[in-house]
């Protein structure tokens, strides 16, 4: 009888469980599905997860006046080297790399001495502070999106790797994330720094920083995530220079060029551009894990 | 080597008052302790020497040099924590060397990567990790250099502790109970360490424990603090045999001091628990006293005999070489405790009645304000208690 019930209850658990897992990962495997396959078997929606693979012709490229014969490839081929040929995809994803971890390196520079200050120093308003900080975290980027652009503007900044990095610089949610770390810090290890002759930003930079590095790990996770997918900001400042695009912004434009049936190099940039996040996570998932569930943020 | 002197020193935190006028001459070379319960503020007047609080009041000096406004670094002195207080990141050897590096090396030379472009650093670091090296072998930690703090045991994180403090030669070792967190067997041992350690680099010892055994065994003087007072300063023997206040008579010893009520009349005479005692006030003043006899000077009687107190007997505690007998005693608020060799008392059965005399000049009277109050000599003509 108890054996009934709880394989029952099993079973409804893992329902619940696998139904969410196919909500969050289908469209991924659509994503990685298309970019394999020929138009047709899109639109027919046949051929399983790989398609048939099947010679088939490139029609821009008969169009450009080859022969036949030279236009002939398989749909993988074909989706990719679609993908990199029609849009300068290589220069988006260095785009993406440029301004990604120039943003996390200027957020670390920024919120590790002011998590610092906020966590072990003692100074007049330093509750205040840090409730302004809290205060931040509540401002949707939106909310303020129109005034950062127009002063950018104005200083001539909008078309700019700056434009892109700049409103980003400073994390309230770094800060907060390594003020909550940094307060499990014992005060004798800074204390003892002190002792060793070390002024307090040696401490933030030769001490806490190391000690931080699972917290910093998650923090960057967050924020690398956060600005390689991000395409309202670069879609704002971002105005006329392709050159500047990042990943997400660059598969709009692809878009648009290509007619609207020609799903399959759509998919296979979109699963280049995905691919980096997933290999990096999949290299350094133990540390990713341990960084996330320490932070005590999910 | 360096004395170090507080003169009125007071800390407060808003309203409340953690030290009330320290005044402490700490000698050249000398192992002070300062000991008392947690929250006494042993600890506070350890950091305000060390520099990492500041005194509300008051003035530090050490070697003749005012240092209220010098930073910790550059005051010259070491100090282990009892959390020992490592760079979990740096190996064993960085740690020994991190001190070194921060007093020896220039800014410049300690930039990574750049400062090995600056010329002489590589003579200056091959100095520093000599030095190093030497103070590890001297602490027997040679074979865990390699290592992080995290794959050391308690007792080998101390020693690195005690390394990264002696490795800069300072001026005094302070330290905040750094015993506290090793096990009772190497506690022990490493009490005898340490006070070989003194012996060996003569350096000024400022020591803080709660632990008035570790006091007692290691200091050359001791200082009893309390709610932030200091109330008695000397060598542990007078300490131990001459507290000056009730609070420290019952704060050093263990098991600690029996305090039984007593009342002295106008001649200067005491009666405790109806028995006159030989010894009365050398300044005679009618009022309650409190008479302290420590376990060791109350001896078990076989039987009934005139002039004894007396008790049940609640609990017999062997320790092996000794034992402690606790006994309920009519009008005593706590549990008089008496140690004993256990072939004297075992006659003595749990439940039963226990007779005991205390020892002639053994006992230490305090007033109603907790003062001591001095005695007349031993007189036969009063009956003995």
């Amino acid at each position: 009888m108890t054996f009934r019930a709880s394989w029952l209850g099993e079973f409804l658990k893992h329902s619940v469980l696998l139904a969410g897992a196919v909500v969050v990962l289908l469209p991924f495997y659509l994503m990685l599905s298309y970019s394999l396959k020929s138009p047709a078997e899109i639109e027919s929606n046949t051929g399983g997860f790989v398609g048939a693979q099947e010679m088939m012709t490139d029609r821009r490229c008969l169009k450009a006046g080859n022969p036949p014969e030279d236009c002939e490839m398989r749909p993988i081929v074909y989706n990719y080297t679609a993908a990199f040929s029609e849009a300068p995809l290589l220069r988006y994803m260095l785009n993406g790399v440029f301004v990604t971890v120039s943003i996390f390196v200027i957020q670390v520079i920024i919120a590790l001495p002011c998590a610092y200050a906020l966590s072990k120093l003692r100074f007049w308003g330093r509750n205040v502070v840090f409730g302004l900080v809290i205060f931040c975290l509540l401002i949707p980027v939106h909310a303020i999106a129109l005034p950062l652009y127009i002063m950018l503007a104005k200083v001539g900044l909008t078309n700019t790797y700056a434009a892109l990095i700049v409103p980003w610089s400073i994390s309230v949610f770094g800060i907060f994330l390594m003020r909550q770390f940094f307060m499990t810090v014992p005060d004798d290890l800074i204390d003892a720094a002190r002792i060793d002759g070390m002024s307090e930003f040696s401490i933030v930079w030769r001490v806490m920083l190391p000690t931080a590095i699972p917290a910093l790990l998650a923090f960057g996770i967050f924020s690398v995530v956060a600005h390689w997918n991000d395409y309202y900001w670069p879609r704002v400042v971002i105005t006329g220079n392709r050159d500047l695009m990042t990943p997400p912004l660059g598969l709009r434009m692809f878009k648009s060029d290509l007619d609207g049936n020609e799903y399959g190099p759509m998919m296979a940039a979109s699963t280049v551009i995905v691919m980096p996040l997933v290999i990096v996570f999949l290299l350094a998932q133990r540390r990713f894990i341990e960084g996330i569930t320490m932070t005590g943020m999910k | 080597m360096a004395g170090i002197t507080l003169r009125q020193v007071t800390k407060k935190y808003g309203t409340l008052s953690v030290l009330n006028g320290i005044d402490l001459d700490i000698a050249d070379g000398e192992f002070l302790t300062l000991v008392g319960p947690s929250g006494c503020g042993k600890s506070t007047t350890l950091r305000i020497i060390a520099g990492l609080e500041a005194q509300s009041t008051g003035d530090v000096k050490i070697d003749d040099r005012l240092v209220n406004d010098v930073r910790p670094s550059q005051r010259d002195l070491a100090m282990v924590f009892q959390s020992y207080a490592l760079y979990p990141h740096l190996t064993v050897q960085q740690n020994l060397m991190t001190p070194l590096r921060m007093r020896d090396l220039n800014f410049w030379e300690r930039l990574p990567l750049l400062g090995f472009l600056v010329p002489g650093r590589r003579a200056k670091m091959a100095q520093i990790e000599e030095d190093a090296r030497k103070v590890a072998e001297a602490l027997k930690i040679v074979p865990l250099l390699g290592r992080k703090p995290g794959q050391l045991s308690g007792g080998q994180r101390q020693r690195v502790a005690l390394g990264r403090a002696m490795v800069r030669n300072p001026a005094a070792f302070l330290m905040d109970e750094p015993l506290s967190n090793l096990d009772a067997s190497l506690r022990v041992h490493m009490r005898a360490e340490l006070s070989e350690l003194h012996r060996d680099l003569g350096a000024t010892f400022v020591y803080v424990t709660h632990d008035q055994a570790e006091a007692l065994t290691m200091s050359d003087r001791m200082a009893v603090m309390m709610d932030g007072d200091l109330l008695q300063l000397g060598p542990p023997d007078e300490v131990y045999e001459d507290p000056q206040d009730i609070r420290v008579a019952e704060f050093i010893g263990s098991p600690k001091m029996n305090i039984l009520p007593g009342e002295s009349d106008a001649n200067g005479t005491i009666t405790c628990l109806g028995l006159t005692l030989d010894e009365g006030l050398a300044t005679p003043q009618p009022g309650k006293v409190s008479v302290g006899l420590r376990p060791e000077h109350l001896h078990v009687q076989p039987r009934e005999t005139a002039e004894c107190f007396s008790g049940r007997l609640t609990y017999k505690e062997n320790l092996g070489s000794d034992l402690f007998l606790h006994l309920e005693m009519a009008g005593v608020e706590n549990k008089a405790v008496i140690r004993a060799k256990p072939h004297e008392v075992d006659f003595a059965a749990v439940g039963e009645t226990v007779w005991f005399k205390a020892e002639s000049g053994r006992m230490r009277v305090f007033g109603t304000d907790g003062k001591r109050v001095a005695l007349t000599a031993p007189d036969t003509k009063r009956k003995v208690g």
